[in-house]
């Protein structure tokens, strides 16, 4: 039987245990990514981090689990009240329904039942996962909005502009992937990933997705809805209490979401990788073993979202949107272009596929870099004759600047007779002489 | 044995069951999180506590109905995505069936990528994603 077909078969209480450890997945992996960034970034940045809760502090999150529920809610009086109530809930809901058409493992059995460990395979998998990150903007719009605030309206559309923007990149990063699959279904692209994984095959498409991805889950280096500097919290400014932990949640299984579906889509999914593969006839894909390898894989992503976050500076606005624009997308279309015309290329000549796309893939990565290093166009500085610019690029303070005299500059003081100061005792003495 | 009957009936529509069954779970924990902070919570009444959050100082006066207004720019780019988007709707089924559809099919999305590259180049070069 195929994937679909077992799935289709699954009785109704089956499915309810499915969605319900999807429900639990989620948010036991926001928690245990909260206290693993905060423990990592503590680290990156020699600082104990967390150390109180628990042993070495590691039930921080759980402690905040308990406390944010009983938090004061506060609803500012400017806020439209239907619309702020609606929005953490719009963007929760699409975030775990994303979780839905991963595919965690192959066949398996859970009480006598055979089925597959996924929710759903739908043909029309790949569009799920992509509806719902665009359905979770509606939320941040909504919430930033109903605020009744300049911050949060400034963050969610700072959030829906950069998350829309790199939606496209991502989308199309995607493209060459079902080009070689054939299919949109996210179970028949782990299938078709059995004779190679995609993120060699794919560099250029690789290397595009996981730039987008953490644009599109706004996070550092690309957390500009939430600068704190600029925006104090973004769009959840005025949220607090339960509402302020969905809209975290949502940000967390999103993360979860995308890296779980670069794992699907380029990294072989729940396939084990190549050396162990290789062991007693492929035992390690089958059974419960390949949650291990998913999980490993997608773990390694959130990783790297925290290593981002330590180690990176958040980007200005304007340099994230043109990156997003003007290198994500053309790059995208080019090396789709390339793709597209090589595979029928192939059809027609028989040439090793392989070889052609690793070589187009290592040009298309050079050039991208090349276009890295690009000059930006120097935009006219109406102050450059006002600060000189040393060779070095900082401004100096003007040098003619004439020392003002000592004696005419400074406000003559008073001179006063200096008076021992009359304590106690002693100070009735002096008085008396 | 639901799922098994509805899949025979209408094979198109009842493997969308567990996504609906996804949603109604996510929603009801979703709506009972954000019903229980009001329930649980305290709620000690302070003026200040309801006006608008602009890090201490008098919140600025925002429209009766509604947020404040929205900076163009965010139209610009809204409108941008609806046009990537499109192409990248048309992308997918051509990617789906790219081999089927031959050279035929090579040449229709070159020239449908072609259409769509030049509008780009025009918003490229008119300064349409420059932000500012």
């Amino acid at each position: 039987m195929t994937r679909a077909q077992l799935l289709a078969d699954d009785p109704l209480w089956l499915i309810l245990i499915k969605a319900v450890a999807l429900l639990l997945l989620g948010a036991l992996a926001t928690m245990a990514m909260i206290i693993l960034e905060r423990k990592i970034v503590a680290r990156m940045q020699h600082r104990p981090g967390p150390n109180r809760v628990g042993p070495n502090g590691w039930f921080q999150s759980i402690a905040d689990a308990i406390k944010l529920p009983f938090k004061e809610q506060i609803i500012p009086d400017t806020a439209d009240r239907k619309v702020y109530f609606l929005a953490p809930i719009i963007s929760t809901i699409p975030a775990f329904l994303a979780f839905s058409v991963i595919p965690f493992g192959p066949e398996v059995s859970i009480f006598g039942e055979r089925t597959v460990l996924q929710l759903v395979d739908l043909p029309v998998g790949v569009l799920v996962v992509l509806a719902c990150s665009s359905l979770g903007v509606y939320g941040i719009v909504l919430a930033g909005w109903a605020s009744g605030s300049p911050y949060p309206l400034l963050g969610g559309l700072r959030s829906a502009a950069q998350v829309i923007s790199y939606e496209i990149a991502m989308g199309l990063s995607i493209v060459a992937v079902i080009l070689y699959t054939g299919s949109l279904s996210t179970g028949d692209i782990v299938d078709a990933q059995a004779s190679g994984w995609y993120f060699y095959l794919l560099i250029p498409s690789f290397l595009i997705y996981c730039v987008s991805m953490v644009g599109e889950t706004n996070r550092a280096p690309f957390d500009l809805p939430e600068a704190e500097s600029e925006l104090v919290g973004g769009f959840h400014t005025e949220y607090s209490s339960m509402k302020f932990a969905l809209f975290f949640l949502a940000e967390y299984v999103n993360m979860v979401i995308v890296s779980a579906f670069c794992t699907t889509l380029f990294l072989g999914g729940y396939m084990a990788p190549w050396p162990v593969s290789l062991i007693g006839d492929n035992y390690f894909n089958t059974g419960w073993w390949p949650l291990l390898w998913f999980f490993t894989k997608t773990w390694f992503f959130l990783f790297v979202f925290i290593w981002l976050r330590g180690t990176l500076p958040r980007m200005r606005y304007d340099q994230f949107m043109r990156l997003g624009w003007k290198i994500l997308v053309p790059a995208n279309l080019v090396w789709i272009v390339l793709v597209v015309a090589l595979r029928a290329f192939r059809n027609e000549a028989e040439i090793s596929a392989t070889t052609i796309l690793v070589a187009g893939g290592i040009v298309l990565v050079v050039l991208i870099g090349l276009s890295f290093l690009l000059p930006d166009r120097a935009a006219p500085d109406e102050d450059s004759d006002r600060v000189p610019v040393t060779g070095g690029g900082y401004p100096i303070p003007p040098l003619d600047l004439v020392v003002p005299d000592k004696d005419a500059a400074a406000p003559r003081r008073v001179r006063r007779k200096r008076q021992t100061a009359s304590v106690g005792a002693g100070a009735e003495k002096e008085t008396e002489q | 044995m639901l799922v098994a009957q509805s899949s025979d009936v209408s094979s198109d529509l009842g493997i969308y069951l567990p996504l609906v069954v996804m949603f109604a779970l996510a929603a009801a924990f979703a709506v009972f999180s954000a019903l229980l902070g009001p329930l649980v919570g305290p709620s000690r009444y302070n003026r200040a506590k309801f006006q608008a959050y602009e890090c201490g100082i008098e919140p600025s006066p925002q429209p009766v109905v509604g947020g404040g207004r929205v900076p163009v720019a965010y139209y610009l780019t809204a409108m941008l995505f609806i046009l990537f988007d499109i192409e990248m709707v048309f992308l997918y089924p051509f990617a789906v069936s790219a081999d089927v559809l031959g050279l035929f099919g090579l040449v229709e999305i070159f020239l449908f990528i072609a259409t769509v590259g030049f509008a780009y180049a025009y918003v490229w070069r008119r300064g349409g994603l420059d932000w500012n």
